[in-house]
């Protein structure tokens, strides 16, 4: 199905129904009136752009496309495929028998022991222990601003925590975090439309993840690594491979993800001054500001491939066609939240899929709740005032995973 | 007011633990009970309603009694 993975020469979107472009700026930038016309005339929209994919709106469709397992496949979630020649030569490149990285890319039955293997290192008790090394994080980074009149938050705070927190949980150097932000932006950013750069970033990842695996099969640490090393699955060890595997979805999936979210949050309150000030004298409402600014900047779109034949409102989905998990769009769905344009700090009703839904739903979702709580309360502790600098310089990035890249602010 | 938590369709998300934290129990899995046997304690009935309309998986509700 993925014989030629192109944006067809880049053209302008004729009809956004049938041909509708994902890494489209103006899209990027603002997805909403896209969504609310599709919503309206054409449910399930169709491209042929980047491999091919449906793409549906409402968020009821998508709760239920979420849950049509194992009908809808994980085993690749990309928005954009990889090049389908690369991906042979990676496969064969590091001698496996494919490039799973469960739970995320495996169905039942053998998606439930991957995510249970999981969970327990992102349960809210797991994540509480790892609240203090964040807020000394988020602290550093803070005073190093202190003192000066404008910063980027995307690039100086928000891209600095996520890495440190995951390396430190992992077990891995934290003071190579720079190399981890930029293997991971450029397997899911930019090695989104330049596949060389994907299947090099994937391969240094994994050999990365070999050699910590080889080295504490030697001397094994207090860390998630030697922790999965010891773990069974349906009372089996792993394989190198698979702990590699589960390391390299941990890693990426927790970088990417949740520096966009903190990013986005912080552009939010310098261009909103109103709710910077709420924020500000109101701290006790972080946790639902937090909740309502995940479902309005949604960082993630994730991806299902079809294994057989299926109607679903009138679209006739075939084996090997994709299907997009539009979590953003659901949750900007009008028939589920009242003003879904708007950023309302305390909504009440706000059953957001940010971290999707059904078995695939985030395991980290605790973490990312956590990191996004502490950088903005310390944010607010310490730059109660701020703002947008320079409206024209924010650059959001787009496709898998949406954020700013860069947020250029006025301090004090 | 007694709620209680839908172990079928519970995903465990954590949202009710993360905005009631009195009102539930998650386990390592994420997997969420109510608890006191879903007896709500007076004053707390918004904390409950909160969880309730927050819950991705529309897995809490209340129990008419």
């Amino acid at each position: 199905m993925t014989e030629e993975i192109k944006n067809e020469g880049g053209c302008p979107v004729s009809d956004w129904a049938t041909d509708y472009d994902v890494m489209d700026d103006g899209y990027t930038r603002d997805p909403s009136p896209i969504w609310s016309d599709l919503r309206e005339r054409c449910p399930m929209a169709h491209t042929t752009r980047w491999g091919g994919s449906w793409m549906p709106t409402k968020y009821e469709d998508i709760q239920a496309l979420a849950n049509m397992v194992p009908t809808l496949s994980s085993k690749t979630v990309t928005v954009i495929p990889p090049d389908p020649v690369l991906r042979e030569e990676l496969i064969a490149e590091l001698k496996m028998y494919g490039t799973e990285n469960p739970p995320i890319t495996a169905d039942p039955p053998e998606h439930s022991p991957f995510k249970r293997l999981i969970l327990p290192f992102f349960s809210p008790k797991a994540t509480a222990n790892y609240q203090q090394i964040t807020e000394d994080l988020c602290y550093g980074l803070l005073d190093k601003l202190e003192g000066r009149e404008t910063c980027d938050a995307a690039v100086e705070y928000a891209q600095q925590i996520p890495p440190r927190v995951i390396a430190y949980i992992l077990g891995i150097d934290m003071g190579r975090a720079d190399e981890f932000t930029q293997w991971t932006q450029e397997l899911l950013e930019l090695g989104q439309t330049q596949p060389e750069l994907r299947r090099s970033a994937r391969l240094k990842i994994m050999n990365f993840f070999m050699e910590e695996v080889a080295e504490r099969r030697v001397n094994p640490k207090d860390d998630v690594i030697s922790q999965l090393i010891a773990a069974e699955v349906e009372g089996e060890r792993l394989s190198d491979h698979r702990v590699a595997g589960v390391c390299n979805l941990l890693l990426v999936a927790g970088i990417d993800t949740t520096w966009s979210s903190i990013g986005a949050a912080l552009y939010h309150f310098s261009t909103h001054p109103e709710d910077r000030k709420r924020i500000a004298a109101e701290p006790e409402l972080i946790p639902s500001a937090v909740e309502e600014l995940l479902r309005f900047y949604s960082p993630v779109t994730m991806a299902r491939k079809v294994t057989e034949e299926v109607e679903f409102q009138g679209a006739q989905m075939k084996p090997g066609d994709k299907v997009l998990m539009t979590f953003p769009a659901a949750n900007r769905d009008p028939a589920v939240f009242e003003n879904p344009d708007e950023v309302v700090l305390d909504r009440q009703q706000n059953r957001h899929l940010a971290f999707g839904t059904g078995i695939h739903r985030c395991a980290g979702s605790n973490l990312a709740r956590m990191e996004l709580q502490v950088a903005i309360r310390c944010w607010f502790e310490r730059f109660p005032e701020f703002e947008m600098a320079c409206p024209e310089a924010v650059t959001w990035a787009g496709g898998q995973v949406k954020g700013p890249r860069n947020v250029p602010l006025k301090l004090g | 007011m007694r709620i209680c938590v839908n172990a079928n369709l519970c995903q465990g998300h954590n949202r009710c633990f993360s905005l009631a934290p009195d009102l539930f129990e998650v386990d390592d899995f994420g997997l969420a009970t109510a608890v006191n046997d879903g007896v709500v304690p007076a004053g707390m009935e918004d904390q409950a309603q909160l969880a309730i309309d927050n819950c991705p998986e529309f897995a809490i509700s209340v129990i008419e009694e």
